[in-house]
């Protein structure tokens, strides 16, 4: 068991990935945390609840990774305690976390820096939306917002502000930069601008509309949130969904991964000042894309995979157009990389542009496909394997140089991954149900869902309440470990060189701002 | 670079002869197109703000300018900034902490102007409703001309959507 050697009492979670539940007392959580990192393992979320309800006070819960599985830890702090030891200095992600939960909770780490994360004008600092005794419904009175970024102060040295909005068609939020000449010398982020009170909307929610929630945590990974969701679900009514509708999950998945990857791979090319690449590249998406609508009934797969399964069957002929589909893709994409790689001036805007060491990203724990292009080995699927990837074998792609140039390899060599995965698939799907009834899940109870996504693992931990609807649903994205590495990616970088980095990780705003 | 040109060559140009070509798509084109001209004289310059959507739309707004749906062939431009825009296209319900982001840039562009309301998010808010952190629906913060609904609209709805704001005639602005 991955997490034998600490000194806990788990249990394991049923389900389709290796998980287990553990109490903590939160004093405890700097050493456990500490043992964990040693142990080679990595914080993948960190959130709070309100369990006022239940005659406690508040919890703090922490998500810890291996290779091999995960640990959901809860850590009750005793009513009226708000303090919890600082996690940051052991894990650098959970900083941001922290902050959060304070904005939302009010539960407070004793870390260095206390400033809002979430929290702009919306609401005041005394007041803590996601408690309970908050009614869903309550608006609060608008605040002045005056949050302070670090300033670097030296000779020659000014600020570009920089969002919410931005020049293009992204989402939003605030980049500050710190230059001299053209030179980055810092970059701050402030991000939470696109938060909608997700968490807060989830509670209460019948289970199945909670499954179209969280496939709009962030709409480019969908498929990702709604599998990560359904799977946290159908751990804790202990239904296991059938073969034929795991295949279609996994199918449905790396096609999100593919039409991903090409469009970033056409962005990519644009911003290296090849206009031809976001040409060609957006066509071979939009292929795509009119396939998923024609074989699934929409073109970004929403609600598409469901509780117990998924919405929509494939039969022969469709099977066969997905293989066709694979088969031009290969090599067209093919084609396409030799023009990349042969194209001396795309190269040359893409190597060593925005390089993330790779020990830089392992002191940051930098995951998901940034992170493999900085010689982080984390890919679920080759991993804990949750079905049907425990059957398919999936080749991990990692590199080392971590500039954009490697992040370019990765995405051209995950596109032939995932092609051989749908082939795989389709080689092995046999005829069967694709739902298994959720007859009755019971109350109080918890389930992981993780999913590894065309950007990084999706987390859901979910608690079921009573009468069919949802306790508290947390949703971690992995952007949260990420958004910290692009800062250190621009630092030295000139100015222009930044849109080219952001969009080489591409992460997401709504996806953490929740 | 000989097979970049040749690549060009094989593709051919996809924007008149999609592989199943869309009879809908053709007819808002065109339609389009002369309502461009005739009022814009040949240009409509949109700016998008993302208000707080889940990222779904943008990424069918982003599609507009692949090779099948070509919008700047059809003259419309997406612009940096609010300031030489015609048209604003707002995407997700509006955020509380985009709300004076979306006012701002609303308050920066010349009169007159249109607004378009993109998603089942821009319409009534989707799934994310009214709450703390959420203002709903994009009419409850800045004035709204038409709002396309979907989650998320397709590239031909979206198409649809600003030729209906733009044949509505110009608005009177804020
Ligand atoms: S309408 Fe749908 S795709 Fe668009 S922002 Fe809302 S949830 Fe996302």
């Amino acid at each position: 068991m991955a997490f034998d050697s600490l000194p806990l009492k788990l249990t394991e979670l049923p389900g389709a990935v290796p998980a287990w539940q553990g109490l903590a007392s939160a004093a405890d959580l700097p050493d456990i945390c500490q043992a964990v990192k040693n142990q080679g393992g990595r914080l993948a979320a960190l959130w709070g609840t309100d369990e006022q309800d239940r005659e406690q006070g508040y919890a703090l819960h922490l998500a810890l990774a291996k290779p091999e599985g995960m640990l959901w830890l809860r850590a009750a702090l005793p009513a009226g305690e708000l303090q919890y030891p600082d996690l940051s200095s052991i894990f650098y992600a959970a900083g941001r976390m922290q902050r959060a939960a304070r904005d939302l909770l009010g539960i407070d780490a004793d870390a260095a820096d206390r400033r809002p994360w979430l929290r702009h004008a919306a609401w005041p600092d005394t007041e803590y939306p996601l408690r309970r005794n908050v009614a869903a419904a309550t608006v609060f009175e608008k605040c002045t917002d005056d949050y302070r970024f670090v300033s670097v102060i030296g000779d020659g040295v000014h600020e570009i502000p920089v969002g919410p909005v931005h020049a293009g068609t992204i989402e939003p939020g605030h980049f500050r930069f710190s230059i001299v000449g053209e030179k980055v010398l810092r970059l701050e982020e402030r991000l939470g601008y696109t938060h909608k009170g997700v968490d807060k909307r989830f509670r209460g929610m019948p289970f199945t509309e909670g499954a179209k929630l969280a496939g709009r945590i962030s709409g480019d990974s969908t498929v990702a949130y709604a599998w990560a969701y359904c799977m946290a679900l159908e751990s804790i009514a202990a239904v296991a969904p059938p073969a034929r509708a795991l295949w279609l999950r996994a199918l449905l998945l790396e096609r999100e991964r593919i039409a991903n990857h090409l469009g970033d791979l056409g962005s990519l090319g644009n911003d290296g000042g090849l206009a031809f690449g976001l040409a060609q590249f957006t066509r071979l998406k939009e292929d795509v894309l009119r396939l998923n609508h024609r074989l699934f009934g929409h073109r970004y797969l929403m609600d598409r995979i469901v509780p117990g399964g998924v919405a929509c069957d494939l039969d022969r002929s469709a099977l066969d157009a997905i293989e066709r589909e694979c088969d031009a893709l290969e090599l067209e994409v093919r084609l396409l990389r030799d023009i990349y790689d042969d194209h001396s001036g795309l190269q040359d805007r893409f190597l060593t542009c925005g390089r993330l060491t790779p020990n830089t990203a392992s002191k940051l724990g930098v995951i998901g496909l940034a992170g493999r292009a900085s010689s982080q080995a984390w890919d679920l699927r080759a991993q804990a394997q949750p079905a049907p990837y425990n059957l398919l074998d999936t080749h991990m792609k990692t590199h080392k140089n971590g500039d954009v140039a490697a992040r370019v390899i990765l995405r051209f060599d995950e596109i032939f991954e995932s092609l051989r995965l749908i082939r795989a698939v389709i080689e092995r799907i046999a005829p069967g149900e694709i739902a298994a009834p959720l007859l009755s899940v019971a109350a109080d109870k918890s389930g992981l869902g993780w999913v590894e996504g065309w950007r990084g693992e999706s987390v859901v931990a979910l608690e079921s309440g009573a009468d069919g609807r949802i306790r508290s649903c947390h949703a971690h994205d992995p952007s949260w470990q990420n958004w910290p590495a692009l800062a250190f990616a621009v630092f030295n970088n000139i100015v222009p060189d930044f849109p080219l980095i952001n969009k080489s990780f591409n992460l997401s705003y709504s996806g953490c701002d929740l | 670079m000989y097979q970049l040109l040749k690549q060009i060559a094989t593709v051919g140009i996809k924007t008149e002869a999609p592989p199943q070509a869309d009879e809908a798509l053709r007819v808002v084109s065109q339609r389009l197109k002369r309502e461009i001209l005739g009022m814009f004289a040949g240009s409509l310059a949109i700016r998008h703000v993302d208000a707080g959507s889940c990222n779904g739309c943008e990424l069918e707004i982003h599609m507009l300018n692949n090779p099948y749906y070509n919008i700047e062939g059809l003259g419309i431009k997406f612009v940096a900034s609010p300031r030489h825009a015609d048209l604003l296209l707002v995407t997700g319900p509006v955020s509380r902490n985009m709300e004076l982001a979306l006012k701002r840039t609303f308050d920066a562009m010349p009169a007159p102007k249109l607004v378009v309301a993109v998603g089942d998010c821009g319409c009534s808010g989707g799934i994310f409703g009214e709450s703390y952190a959420s203002c709903g629906r994009v009419g409850n913060v800045i004035a709204v001309d038409v709002a396309v609904p979907g989650c998320p609209p397709t590239p031909t709805a979206l198409l649809q959507g600003i030729l209906t704001a733009i044949s509505s005639g110009r608005h009177g602005g804020a």
